[in-house]
This record gives C-alpha cells, sequence and structure tokens, in this order.
C-alpha cells in the first residue's frame, strides 16, 4: 500500500518535472529556473537495506544501452604519463563505481547500544542542488536539469575527469577510447567520456520511476519534491532519533540519506577508496562563486563613479583655469 | 602635439600595463579551467602547482573578473565624459570591443549558470561556455595581430 502511495506521489512529481525537462529544452536563459519549480529529491532509508544488490543489477540492465563501446587498441596519449582508464573488460564488477556500474552497495559494521549491526546501503551521485561537476566543466557536458537531476552528456564530454576532481566525493568514473576526443585530438586532448548516474532521467522523462527505486522489494528509496523529502526525512529521523546526510551536505543536495546512527560512525566503518566514496561532512563547494558574484554586480559601479568622479574635477579645475585667465 | 585639458586615463602606460597584466592572468585562468595544465607539466614548475587545483584558478579567475569589469567600466565611462572630445576609436578598437562584449557576456552568463538557484538549458549551458572560450581565443589572435600591425585603441582627434 505504501509503495502505491509513493508511485503515485511520485506520478505527480514525474508530471512535474517532465513539464521541467520539456521547459529546459528551450535554448534560451528563459529557461532559467522558476523560484517555484521544485526539484526532485530521493530518499535513502538505510534500516530497510538488506543490501541484496538487485538496484545495482537494476541499473546496470536498464542502462546498458548508455555504457560505453570503446573501440581498440586506444589511441597512444601524449605525454606518456596521461593513463588510459578502460574497465570495458570489467564490466561485472559491482563492489565500486565503474563507467559500466553507476551504484554500489556500501556496507557498515558500527555498533548500536553495545551490539554490533550491519547496515548497508546504495552509494551513487547525490545530485547536488548547486553541482560543481556541472558547473565548472568547461565544455558544458555535465549539466543540471531543472528537475534536480545532473547528467553527463556522452555525447559532448571529452573525459578530461574534471568533474570527477571537483566532486567532493569524485563519483564520475571514466573510460577511455569513446566519445568526442576520438575525433579532435586523441594522442593529445582528452581522454574518453565520464559516466554516473544519471537518475534515470530518460524514465523519468516518461513519468517511470527510476530503475533502483522501482525494483528495491524493501522500499529503500522513494523519490519526490524535495521539500515532501526532506519533511519525511526529518519525521523519521525524529522518529528514530536518527541523522541525515545530504540535505546540508555541498549546500544541498537531492540524495537524502537517514539513518539511526551517526553518518561519522558508518563513515569510519565503510571501506573507501578509488571508486567508494567517503561520507564525510561536505561544505558547499561553490559557496566562494556565490559570493564573488555579488562584488561583480559592485565592480563596474564603482569604475562608472570613478569615472565620474575625474570627470568631475577635471571640469572644476578647467573651470577654474579659464576664470583665472579672465 | 596640442596640451589636453581632457587626458584620457586609458592612454597612459600604467594602465596599459595593469590591463595587459590582468588579461595575461585572465587568459592563464581560464585555460586552467580546462584539464591541461597537470597534464602538460606546467603544474609540475615549482611553484606552480595551484594551476591544477581546479577552485584556485576559478577563485583567480573571478577576482580578475571583478577587476576587469570596474576596470571596463572606468574606461568606456572616462572615455565618453572626456575622451570622447579629443580622440576617436580606431577601427582595431571597435574589433576588440565587439570581442570584450562578447568575453564578457558569456562570462555574465558562466557566473550566473553556477548560481545555485539559475538552471539553464542544456542548449544554452553548451553555448556558453563554448562561446566565451572561443571569443577569447578571437580576442588574443585579434590582439597579437594589432600589436604586429601596431594598432592601438584611440586616435587624437584634429581641430
Ligand atoms: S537498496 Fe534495495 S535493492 Fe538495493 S541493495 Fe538495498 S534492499 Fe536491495
Ligand atoms: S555528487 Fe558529484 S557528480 Fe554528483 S552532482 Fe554532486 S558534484 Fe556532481
Ligand atoms: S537512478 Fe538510475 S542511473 Fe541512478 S543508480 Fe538508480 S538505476 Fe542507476
Amino acid at each position: 500500500m505504501k509503495k502505491e502511495i509513493s508511485r503515485r506521489s511520485f506520478l505527480k512529481g514525474g508530471l512535474a518535472a517532465a513539464g521541467a525537462v520539456a521547459a529546459s529544452s528551450l535554448p534560451l536563459p528563459e529557461a532559467v529556473k522558476a523560484a517555484t519549480g521544485e526539484e526532485l529529491a530521493t530518499l535513502i532509508d538505510i534500516r530497510k537495506c538488506i543490501g541484496c544488490e538487485a538496484c545495482v543489477e537494476a541499473c546496470q540492465e536498464v542502462n546498458e544501452p548508455k555504457f560505453p563501446e570503446p573501440k581498440k587498441p586506444f589511441p597512444k596519449m601524449y605525454p606518456s604519463r596521461v593513463k588510459v582508464s578502460d574497465w570495458s573488460d570489467d564490466r561485472d564488477v559491482t563492489d565500486r563505481l565503474t563507467p559500466y556500474n553507476w551504484v554500489f552497495i556500501q556496507e557498515a559494521t558500527v555498533m548500536v547500544n553495545g551490539k554490533e549491526e550491519t547496515f548497508s546501503f546504495p552509494r551513487r551521485c547525490m545530485h547536488c542542488q548547486n553541482p560543481p561537476c556541472a558547473d565548472l566543466c568547461p565544455w558544458g557536458a555535465a549539466r543540471k536539469l531543472r528537475n534536480g537531476i545532473t547528467r553527463i552528456d556522452a555525447d559532448i564530454c571529452l573525459g578530461g575527469s574534471k568533474c570527477k576532481t571537483v566532486c567532493p566525493w569524485h563519483f564520475p568514473q571514466r573510460q577511455t577510447g569513446v566519445g568526442l576526443y576520438l575525433d579532435i585530438l586523441p594522442n593529445f586532448a582528452g581522454n574518453g567520456v565520464m559516466y554516473k548516474c544519471d537518475r534515470c532521467y530518460n524514465r523519468i522523462e516518461k513519468g517511470e520511476l527510476p530503475a533502483c527505486i522501482d525494483i528495491c522489494p524493501e522500499n529503500v528509496q522513494k523519490i519526490g519534491p524535495r521539500g515532501e523529502i526532506i519533511k519525511e526525512a526529518h519525521a523519521i529521523a525524529k522518529e528514530i532519533k536518527g541523522y541525515i546526510y545530504g540535505e546540508k551536505e555541498n549546500g544541498g543536495t537531492n540524495t537524502i540519506y537517514v539513518s539511526p546512527v551517526p553518518f561519522e560512525d558508518l563513515n569510519k566503518a565503510i571501506e573507501i577508496g578509488p571508486g567508494m566514496p567517503d561520507l564525510n561532512p561536505v561544505k558547499d563547494s561553490m559557496a566562494h562563486a556565490d559570493n564573488l558574484a555579488k562584488a561583480m554586480i559592485i565592480a563596474p559601479i564603482a569604475g562608472i563613479a570613478a569615472a565620474a568622479g575625474k570627470f568631475y574635477s577635471t571640469s572644476k579645475k578647467l573651470t577654474h583655469t579659464e576664470e583665472g585667465k579672465k | 602635439m596640442k596640451a589636453h585639458s581632457y587626458a584620457l586615463t586609458a592612454g597612459k602606460k600604467w594602465l596599459k600595463t595593469f590591463y595587459i597584466l590582468l588579461f595575461t592572468l585572465m587568459a592563464f585562468t581560464g585555460f586552467g579551467q580546462m584539464p591541461i595544465f597537470k597534464r602538460y607539466y606546467i603544474s609540475d614548475i615549482p611553484g606552480m602547482g595551484w594551476s591544477a587545483d581546479f577552485y584556485v584558478t576559478h577563485y583567480i579567475h573571478y577576482i580578475g573578473a571583478i577587476l576587469l569589469l570596474g576596470l571596463l567600466a572606468y574606461c568606456i565611462f572616462d572615455y565618453f565624459f572626456t575622451g570622447r572630445r579629443e580622440f576617436s576609436l580606431t577601427v582595431s578598437a571597435y574589433v576588440r570591443i565587439l570581442l570584450l562584449g562578447g568575453i564578457v557576456i558569456t562570462g555574465i552568463f558562466r557566473v550566473l549558470k553556477n548560481l545555485p538557484d539559475v538552471v539553464f538549458s542544456p542548449e544554452f549551458t553548451l553555448f556558453i561556455d563554448i562561446a566565451h572560450l572561443g571569443f577569447m581565443m578571437f580576442y588574443l589572435l585579434a590582439a597579437l595581430l594589432f600589436l604586429i600591425i601596431k594598432s592601438g585603441w584611440v586616435r587624437e582627434l584634429r581641430n
């Protein structure tokens, strides 16, 4: 029953999102998001996850058509320090993120009230509200959609991996030997395409649930307008005296985890490494850009004022000289 | 040479030097937005490690943009208030102004894009990102050409 309610409310949100997607294809700045257009967020209740990996399999299955099919041998890249990143022969890897695995299950064994307990939960791109991966992508290949999805366009991405570097969790994963760089200067610039969870944007466009949410036998995840999701997360956290991750991280994300144990404890217990993100607290990566943008409005005004000041004082001097001549 | 009652600040040497230094910094930190400084050993040069940190180069690029916006506004208004009576712009100045305008306008949209509540369409995002770089490349080419043919920004008006 609960599932049906969440589905129905999702479809409502899904329709609004579909409208937003249509509007976001307008090639004009009018497409600036209206203050009322609400983003969709997901709620992940880690108490419910049994670590069955059904979500991981579903993700691989539905997104298979988007996976890279690299041509081999790869063009030689210069200088020699540039490394090939090839996952095409390891497509079955599911214990970390790869270009062929956009979600994986992280496990943490922690002490709860003196008893050892193991938690598992899916990890994938958080879909930040102000994503540095999209803001700082030099080509506009990574971008945020109005419905709160951040996705990387595989037709435009050159695989420079900047998005991965600037992402606080380093989510995007590179595959060499595919994409636009092959048609430009494959030996000297670019290195493939970056891949990560696109929150099943194509399914959402059709009003369908993301595959990982749809398949989950335990209803671990839920998707809906961000405001509602946040409210629900807080209600659960209050009820279980629990903790929230993702609401404030990196200035706010569209993936909200709720846990009965502090994320600090989970963070200490999970395996962290390449393709295995941490659960650290994260400050807003783009805060500097917001603050400096304000100064940018003042700068031209200051310039004009200085020019006017100079004009005024020159005119005054000239009048004095002319009066003196009389 | 006639003594000017209204002197154009744009003609001053210190301002030219400042503009060139600022523009070089903007070009450098702008190119640094592409992941090339690490690949091509620039960040390996002692003291240049910061050039591979995208957040650092982005920060400097923003500071430079603030200075550049102030400077451009000053020069434009200084020209209209005082310089116009004694100088006129050269053709190469018009070309540079057009390209600068392109850089500034696309730059403003890039700044808007980075604000938390602003989302542009994918097509528009792609356009401003590529256009910002494109205008800059053309500006550098134009500046080089005008340096070779020694064409300045302003010409004195003869009375
Ligand atoms: S989120 Fe659901 S599908 Fe995925 S591992 Fe947990 S229980 Fe299984
Ligand atoms: S989590 Fe990382 S990859 Fe995902 S939107 Fe945020 S910055 Fe981008
Ligand atoms: S939302 Fe879609 S792409 Fe993202 S992890 Fe789930 S199934 Fe994979």
